[in-house]
């Protein structure tokens, strides 16, 4: 049955990626006339941005690096979208999944490797999924929209977090800086080729593959579709739906928690409030570009981690303030939301 | 006098339906017209033709005694035909003065709602269409909101006013209300076509009546003339002779009802039942004869299937213990479109189908019960990866029963469950639901088809504005008299 699916999906999405590429083309046409009204060579800094992060290994690697939490919290919205859930919680999710990893990580660490990962990153999905499922709750006793529940929930969150790092669970030797004590070794995600490329790589690449074999093959995959294609049919069909809001925001919010273990247990090391960029606002962007499509987030996970790359070679190489890029993401919000016809 | 609009020789067909053969009607000023008519004699289309969402397939339209074109319904509010939809179109957030804005034409870019509002307290005042038009659209009642409908059509100068079932959404007294507003505007010359299936309103507000019987007209009456018998004749056919001559062999009452419902009251939109008692033993059919059977949660009552109580049952549970359900409107209620037909097929029973505790599904089981159900209907085999959005409306309602009975239910609920199908498509299904029920199945059948109702039920209820207002065996009662019932004509007052 996969089969038929993809014919009958194949002319759409090459339609779809065609005009996605078209889209994106003039995002960056219209981001080049702010470089060339900043005084910049539009070409010259492109041309920068290309080399030093897709055509230099360690580039490269570092734009995988942001990759990981990217394709992570993408899916922690696009599942709930199958369902028409708008989950922008996933920042949220990502800190709550840090925190708790943090927890296990110092709890039990006199635990081995072996038995201390599998631990703290389950932790971490029981951090986001948790979190997230707060919303799932809400939304399907019907009492509070998910949209405004997860997007108020990623303040309480991150607010949780600084409690904890400038509280309780703050590293004395680190003098005034917020932070905790670094994880014991035992508690850090292998990295891999001399990179900060780390296993989350394999977990993300993992997930997605879960991701498009269950919704493709399962039986679960089918009345996650038809309640996407037809709830009103799907509940006389007598799927249970209410549990499906809450088993989709508890894995999408999960897979956002297991972005906040990847960054505090392989990148950071330890907790800080400044853990993410805004990896789970920019998921979001990445789930609505992709239209949910397996494929589509790791291609728009690619492209958007090379503009945030992209923002420190513009801030070193040509002195502008790496925060120009969220006009060039913004752009893309634009382009991207052209798609949603008015019937 | 010459009459304002007549349609003349309208012919008008669908996939596989003659919605209108040679109809012709029209309506004078300073009239009330009444178009009276089973749901599926072509009413609506007909109405539709003259406001322009249909362009007729012969036949002409005069306007004024002009023939003309209406190829929109813009073309048809330019030249003064305006209806009110059954479904209102109002926009909510906005006030009774922007809506009513919103509908005129040459509307200025800088809008003044006070002259507007001016005028609509004018018109409300002569014609008793009392309502603030000040106040949000979401705040007013249904028979306010269609105060504002008819307002719109006013203020925009409408000659032509096409009702179409105005009486459905209003409770007896709106309807009171707007049969004085029907008089007031005949007073003042408007034409006016009230759509309706309802025989004692025609005969309350109605100066002439024509009724529609399977896209023909079977007959045009002064009201003068008009008495509910000959309407109900006129209506449903004098003789249903083809049905009679199939005669059910007796069913042995065995074992407990498959079915009972006590005392069901139930809230929630549109009309709501009220103390509804029903029972269904098994290899029986039960026909519920009258328009609306609200499938929503009981909040009196208790309902009983196959000797448990399920009133607090979910519909996982329902199906489970045997019960299909053939719905009215499958591409809403049953059939997920942008799905393919063989999935749609196992979403009948995803747990049947579930392989692995659910990590694959079993297509070729459910494709082997498609082709045997298939088969059982004397179908011809759908198209498997077709996205069943893309399948005609015809094809729709034989998935959905192909779905539906591929599961030998226990208690089958179907409304309509020939509606769209060919004559031999529509055989098939009501052999196949006999010979359910032969084999012990309870059959709970809604329908607007007497003869259908008659040749299938063993009982029947007559369901009016959620109370059961009659219940007999058909070979006790005639088709006028459940027509009569039907329509209102055994209430006192409507």
């Amino acid at each position: 049955m996969a089969s038929a699916d993809a014919r009958r999906f194949r002319p759409d999405s090459v339609r779809a990626a065609l005009r996605v590429t078209g889209l994106f083309g003039l995002a960056f046409a219209l981001f080049a006339v702010v470089l060339l009204a900043a005084g910049k060579d539009p070409i010259r800094a492109y041309g920068d941005i290309l080399s030093s992060t897709l055509f230099s290994s360690y580039g490269f690697s570092e734009v995988v690096v942001k990759m990981i939490p990217l394709m992570l919290t993408a899916l922690a919205v696009a599942i709930p979208a199958r369902i028409w859930l708008i989950n922008i919680g996933a920042e949220g999710q990502l800190f709550m999944g840090a925190l708790f990893t943090t927890w296990g990580a110092a709890h039990f660490a006199a635990l081995p490797a072996w038995a201390l990962l599998p631990l703290v990153a389950a932790l971490g999905f029981l951090g986001g999924g948790l979190w997230a499922a707060i919303s799932g709750v809400m939304r399907a006793h019907g009492w509070v929209s998910e949209t405004i529940s997860t997007l108020l929930l990623n303040y309480v969150a991150i607010f949780i977090v600084s409690f904890f790092v400038f509280g309780p669970w703050k590293d004395l030797e680190s003098a005034n800086y917020p932070q905790t004590p670094e994880f014991p070794a035992a508690a850090r995600l292998p990295m891999f080729f001399g990179t900060r490329v780390h296993l989350g790589l394999l977990i993300a690449l993992v997930a997605l593959t879960v991701y498009h074999l269950v919704l493709t093959r399962t039986r679960w995959g089918l009345e996650v579709r038809a309640i996407g294609g037809n709830i009103e049919a799907a509940r006389r069909s007598g799927i249970a739906i209410g549990r499906y809001i809450l088993v989709l925001m508890f894995v999408g919010g999960g897979l956002a928690g297991l972005a906040g273990m990847g960054e505090v247990s392989a990148i950071q090391g330890r907790l800080r409030p400044s853990l993410s960029p805004g990896f789970g606002y920019t998921g979001f962007l990445i789930s609505w570009i992709a239209g949910g499509n397996t494929y589509g987030i790791v291609a728009s996970a690619l492209l958007m981690a090379v503009i945030t790359a992209g923002g420190d070679v513009l801030q070193m190489a040509h002195r502008l303030p790496g925060s120009v890029v969220n006009i060039l993401m913004a752009l893309m919000l634009f382009v991207v939301l052209t798609r949603r016809r008015i019937p | 006098m010459e009459p304002l609009v007549a349609l003349r020789g309208i012919a008008k067909s669908f996939p596989g339906v003659l919605a209108n053969d040679r109809v012709d009607f029209d309506v004078y000023p300073g009239e009330v017209h009444a178009l009276l008519g089973e749901n599926g004699a072509g009413k609506t289309t007909l109405v539709k033709v003259l406001y322009g969402f249909h362009q007729a397939d012969a036949g002409t339209i005069q306007f004024g005694g002009r023939v003309i074109q209406i190829r929109s319904p813009h073309d048809a509010r330019r030249l003064g035909i305006g209806m009110v939809f059954q479904q209102f179109t109002l926009i909510p957030a906005l006030t009774v003065v922007e809506n009513v804005a919103l509908f005129l034409p040459h509307l200025p870019a800088v809008l003044n709602h006070g002259v507007i509002a001016k005028r609509i307290e004018e018109e409300s005042a002569r014609y008793g269409l009392a309502v603030d038009p000040w106040a949000p659209v979401w705040r007013l009642s249904i028979g306010e909101q269609q105060k504002v409908e008819i307002l719109k059509l006013l203020l925009a100068r409408s000659r032509v006013l096409i009702f179409d079932e105005p009486t459905r959404v209003l409770v007896p007294h709106e309807i009171d209300g707007l049969f004085r507003v029907l008089a007031n505007l005949r007073e003042h010359e408007y034409a006016i076509v009230f759509i309706t299936h309802k025989l004692p309103e025609v005969l309350v507000c109605a100066d002439r009546i024509t009724v529609l019987r399977r896209g023909v007209v079977a007959g045009t009456l002064m009201r003068a003339e008009a008495t509910e018998q000959g309407l109900v004749g006129l209506m449903f056919g004098a003789a249903l002779p083809e049905y009679d001559l199939r005669r059910r062999e007796p069913i042995a009452e065995s074992g407990g009802p498959l079915l009972e419902l006590q005392q069901v009251d139930t809230g929630g939109d549109g009309v709501s039942l009220q103390g509804i008692t029903v029972t269904i033993a098994p290899g029986e059919i039960v026909g519920v004869a009258g328009v609306i059977l609200g499938l929503t949660p009981c909040i009196r009552g208790r309902k009983i299937i196959a000797g448990q109580d399920a009133t607090r049952w979910p519909v996982d549970r329902i199906r489970r213990s045997g019960v299909a359900f053939i719905p009215e409107d499958p591409l809403r209620m049953l059939i997920v479109p942008r799905l393919s037909v063989l999935e749609n097929m196992a979403l009948a029973d995803t747990r049947k189908y579930a392989r692995h505790a659910g990590l694959t599904v079993d297509w070729s089981a459910a494709r082997g019960d498609l082709e045997q159900s298939t088969r059982r209907l004397a179908q011809e085999m759908l198209p498997l990866a077709v996205p069943a959005g893309a399948l005609s409306g015809g094809n729709v309602q034989r998935l959905s029963l192909i779905r539906e009975l591929s599961t030998d239910p226990r208690l089958i609920i179907a409304l309509y469950p020939t509606r769209g199908l060919d004559m031999r498509s529509a055989t098939a299904a009501r052999d196949l639901l006999l010979a359910k029920r032969d084999r012990g199945a309870g059959v709970l059948l809604i329908s607007e088809d007497l003869g259908e109702l008659f040749l299938l039920s063993d009982r029947l209820f007559v369901l009016y504005r959620g109370r059961i207002v009659g219940a007999a065996r058909p070979e006790e009662t005639t088709a006028q008299e459940i027509g009569r019932l039907m329509t209102g004509g055994g209430v006192a007052g409507g």
